[in-house]
């Protein structure tokens, strides 16, 4: 096995392994600082934060010949033998140089920056940094200017690492920002017309990642300006449900109200990226207009109801209502889909089961660097197609169900909704004229929500937990990370005490079961590590095994 | 004047020098002819025996350099002539453009030759308008006199040459910062390796050689590398690394001098003869006080250090870094070292890319620093933090990518070892009560950079 030492750790690499200083260093658990290398941009080892010593060690003799300068860790490949030093004098003074020279011209605004707390110039000035400050330069000018819809450039923030400037020509492909001037007068910017008028600005639709690029505070998040210290919030892994891509994102929040998303790596599907329909897509969960009441039809008047009799009314009406039908909106997580397909099975084992309306808008759109945007606008389409074809026998799509409702065969339907915009119109609402009992579950208000029997608030992707399965058959699991608001009751919860199971909702458990009955989830018995499980390849294994054992 | 005959300017001077005309009646393009009938190996053979180190600056071995290009290679290879000519006080490429663009057009191709080159760029700065319309004009003529197009003199070898005009940064000399310029982007200079005989430009094998360098190719050729070894120095016996310096080389002498000019002269002669040999000594009877030997990337010479001969490896002796372009500028004793230091901050301050975090912000924190100092409000804490911004950036400490910020921080490091006297003196001077002070002094109007 070949080895790198870093600072007399020894680590192992593996057998086509390509790491930098930077990344073996990491595996030994040694940080290095750095600024301008980012794992998923080119190396232009510039800002030279990460300087170390390195040598070679002999195998033979095992005697370390050390080169006489400092390198860059993040360019300096790991090659066998490497041998990595980053706690020495010349490494301290060479980030302690860097540390000093950065801060020169810094504003160093901290109190009023957004950076502040996640900033790698604070962190890396409080490990690294000298104690006083030895220029007589005041830095005392803050210049902001725009860039675009989406990101505002602090000017003299700003210490050149150019990742934002490498992500808009390696990853989006789209090029708007550059770096204009020459040398100590370097500024990040946007083509401009002579008066300054902005001529091409960052528009692109991956926009928002440059903010999370940024390891100090130059460019800042429009939306999310000075909205939130950071230190107050609280992150929790989750999965976008913006599109069937499923970006692993991290969702964060103070009490309950959702300040801001950000991706989260996953190199199966997002790599380090999210966009920004994704990325503020996000509204809907705080939106005024939000359904919260609970409310049941009686003598044709809509009545409060309250969550703690709601199971018994249901059932009682759900059963008298004959043929039972129920739409499984792609925005339900796996768990919840089959918990809801469940309930209804036990109620009436013949009942029809449809995936609810699959929103889409315009094409797949590919980036240069390989992130994909899908025209599927909703998380779980093949989650909760799976559910469908294998619980309910075949997989009826939205048309069909609406088809045979027209028809009168349903007697009673539960809609389950979720969407962040409109999903259906009137048309499609009276053909449940015929329905006797209409359970509609949504986020917002809508003509099925109108005309429904039960009225059932339900949750938003911030406030589910489960599974979604993305375009390309990955499996992630999330937990919750915000309550929704009162009156509201998770449809996962919700589900959960109508099968009669004690006490709170456990996704883990459900989805546990799914794969115990459902082949296709198999992959997911052992566990959900954080990017989530193929469920494609395992399938295909399985399904390879099978023809070979079928053939011998 | 010395008796040594000026083999690369013996052209210059003459009426319409700058023909193909006037060149070849003093016998032009006939080592093209002998180079074609050569093998490339061959001719790169005579250039690796002649010694020939790069007239650039780096003093790198040019046959050497020529063989790094991979072997079998299914091309095309690229030849860049770097005619970015910035260093201050530097304009030995501008005499011989201007004066003889055949000779160093006719060494130009055989170097391609050698290296077997598809296609030459010659990127000229563009502060050399007459240069520029000059080589454009004998490049022009060559194309009609078939030295330069398909099948070169029958040889069945091609070569275009491309003039492409740079906009005038000093970093676009660096080798990898040109070929940044020359694809059309940002004058950056590139990690290394690979270098750009591996993957240079438009990452293809890429040779860059300077216009002096090119010049040498041809009177090599013409005359054998037996001549070009008789003149000039030979390899320092106690230093392994020395590869020697042979053959004539332009100085740009100019400064308090009598006479400026641009001189050849055998490598190896000492900055006192060319000063008093050709520059006709110093001016107005003074006495030099600091001598730059080869740009001021190079760092200074003090004026009891004239001695030092200016071949590749003197003026490394005396503190120096190198003898770089060879350029020569005489500061009389009237001379303050705060302007020199002070303006040699500028230039570098003002030329560096941006790139590197220790050069963009240590260069304009030493010039912001000596500017204050200037204006009467320096410490003497001030020099020590000056020392270590030299001593901590450039290629050598490993702090950046490229050599410039050595270029900055020598002039540094060399004024603080050998004027310190006079820069401290300066302080107490003209900041009577605050030389001693630690705290930080008030803001000053800075001046601007630019």
């Amino acid at each position: 096995m070949p080895t790198v030492t870093v600072d007399g750790i020894e680590v192992e690499l593996g057998a086509d392994e390509r790491l930098n200083g930077i990344q073996a260093a990491r595996r030994a658990g040694v940080e290095i600082p750095h600024y301008c290398w980012h794992a998923g941009l080119s190396v232009v080892a510039s800002c030279r934060m990460c300087l170390v010593e390195c040598g070679k060690k002999d195998p033979a003799t095992g005697k370390v010949a050390m080169q006489p300068r400092v390198v860059p860790a993040c360019q300096t490949p790991a090659a066998p033998d490497t041998v990595f030093i980053t706690a020495s004098d010349k490494v301290k003074n060479a980030r302690a140089m860097v540390e000093e020279d950065l801060l020169l011209r810094h504003p160093i605004d901290c109190p009023i920056c957004d950076k502040a707390g996640e900033c790698s110039l604070q962190d890396y000035h409080f490990e690294h940094g000298r104690e006083e400050r030895r220029a007589d330069i005041q830095p005392f000018t803050s210049r902001r200017r725009e860039l675009g819809e989406t990101v505002t450039l602090f000017v003299d923030r700003c210490v050149m690492c150019t990742r934002c400037v490498r992500f808009t020509r390696e990853v989006s492909g789209t090029s708007e920002l550059m770096v204009i001037n020459r040398g100590a007068h370097e500024e990040i910017d946007v083509f401009r017309n002579e008066d300054g008028e902005i001529r091409f600005p960052l528009d692109n639709k991956l926009s928002g990642n440059v903010v999370d690029l940024c390891p100090v505070g130059a460019l800042g998040d429009k939306d999310f300006l000075y909205r939130q210290r950071v230190w107050f919030m609280k992150s929790h892994d989750n999965v976008c449900a913006g599109c069937s891509t499923g970006c692993s994102i991290k969702v964060e929040e103070n009490q309950d109200r959702i300040h801001r998303l950000k991706p989260r790596e996953n190199p199966h599907i997002n790599g380090w990226w999210m966009c920004d329909e994704g990325r503020y897509g996000w509204k809907h969960v705080h939106d005024p207009a939000r359904l919260t009441q609970l409310r049941r039809r009686e003598t044709g008047k809509l009545v409060s109801a309250d969550w703690h009799t709601l199971p018994a009314q249901l059932e009682n009406k759900l059963r008298a209502a004959g043929r039972l039908g129920a739409v499984l909106s792609p925005h339900l997580t796996v768990e919840e889909a089959y918990l809801l397909a469940m309930y209804i099975r036990v109620l009436d084992p013949e009942a029809v089961l449809a995936v609810g309306p699959i929103p889409t808008s315009g094409e797949d759109e590919h980036f240069r660097g390989g992130f994909t945007i899908r025209a599927e606008k909703c998380p779980n389409r093949r989650g909760v197609e799976a559910i469908v074809s294998r619980v309910g026998g075949s997989l009826l799509t939205w048309d069909d169900f609406l088809a045979q409702v027209e028809a009168g065969s349903i007697g009673g339907a539960w809609i389950t909704g979720g969407y962040p915009s409109a999903w259906h119109d009137a048309a499609d609402a009276e053909k449940f004229a015929s329905v006797k009992t209409l359970v509609v579950q949504d986020v917002f208000a809508s003509p099925l929500w109108d005309r429904a029997d039960f009225q059932l608030p339900g949750a938003t992707f911030a406030e589910r937990e489960g599974s979604y399965v993305n375009a390309t058959d990955r499996l992630q699991s999330f937990k919750w990370a915000i309550r929704p608001p009162a009156g509201v009751k998770t449809e996962g919860q919700l589900y959960w005490q109508l099968l009669g199971r004690p006490g709170l909702y456990r996704a883990s458990e459900v989805l546990a079961e799914i794969a115990r009955e459902i082949v296709y989830f198999a992959p997911a018995a052992q566990g959900v590590p954080e990017v989530g499980v193929d469920l494609k390849v395992t399938q295909l294994a399985a399904s390879a095994e099978l023809v070979a054992s079928a053939g011998g | 004047m010395p008796d040594f005959q000026p083999v690369l300017l013996a052209n210059v001077g003459k009426p319409d020098s700058h023909t193909r005309r006037v060149y070849e009646q003093t016998g032009g393009y006939q080592a093209l002819r002998k180079a074609l009938g050569m093998q490339p190996k061959d001719v790169i053979e005579a250039v690796k025996a002649s010694g020939l180190r790069g007239r650039g600056g780096a003093g790198f071995p040019t046959g050497l350099k020529w063989t790094f290009l991979p072997q079998n290679h299914p091309g095309p290879i690229y030849f860049c002539l770097n005619a970015d000519e910035s260093e201050p006080g530097t304009f030995n490429n501008r005499i011989l453009m201007e004066d003889d663009p055949h000779q160093v057009i006719e060494g130009l191709i055989i170097s391609c030759f050698a290296t077997q080159a598809r296609a030459a760029y010659y990127y000229m700065r563009c502060e050399y308008p007459l240069a520029f319309q000059r080589t454009s004009a004998a490049v022009a003529e060559c194309y009609e006199a078939g030295y330069l197009g398909q099948n070169i003199l029958g040889s069945g070898y091609s070569l275009d040459i491309y003039m492409h005009r740079g906009a005038g940064a000093y970093i676009c000399g660096e080798e990898t910062g040109l070929i940044e310029s020359l694809e059309g982007k940002r004058a950056w200079p590139r990690i290394k390796p690979p270098f750009p005989a591996v993957e240079g430009a438009f990452r293809k094998p890429t040779v860059v050689n300077n216009v002096e360098t090119a010049a040498c190719v041809k009177q090599i050729i013409e005359r054998g590398v037996d001549w070009f070894k008789s003149i000039g120095v030979p390899p320092d016996p106690s230093n392994p690394r020395d590869a020697g310096s042979y053959g004539p080389k332009l100085y740009c002498l100019s400064g308090h001098v009598n006479k400026p000019g641009c001189y050849e002269a055998p490598l190896g002669i000492t900055c006192q003869q060319l000063i008093d040999e050709y520059g006709g000594g110093v001016w107005k009877g003074r006495k030099a006080k600091a001598v730059i030997p080869g740009g001021i990337s190079m760092g200074l010479l003090k004026g009891d250090e004239l001695h030092c001969p200016l071949d590749f490896n003197g003026p490394g002796k005396f503190g120096c870094l190198g003898l770089g372009t060879a350029a020569v500028v005489v500061m009389d004793d009237q001379t303050q070292m705060i302007d020199v230091l002070e303006n040699s901050c500028r230039f570098f301050s003002h030329e560096s890319c941006g790139q590197c975090t220790p050069c963009r912000e240590g260069t304009s924190w030493a010039t912001k620093m000596l500017t204050r100092i200037k204006h009467g409000k320096g410490r003497l804490k001030d020099l020590d933090l000056l020392a270590e911004i030299g001593d901590t950036i450039g290629i050598m400490p490993g702090t950046t990518i490229c050599g410039l910020a050595d270029g900055a921080a020598w002039p540094i490091k060399n004024c603080l070892q050998k004027f310190r006297p006079e820069l401290e003196e300066y302080i107490k001077r003209t900041n009577p009560t605050g030389w001693m002070e630690t705290k930080p002094v008030p803001a000053l109007q800075l001046q601007t950079i630019h």
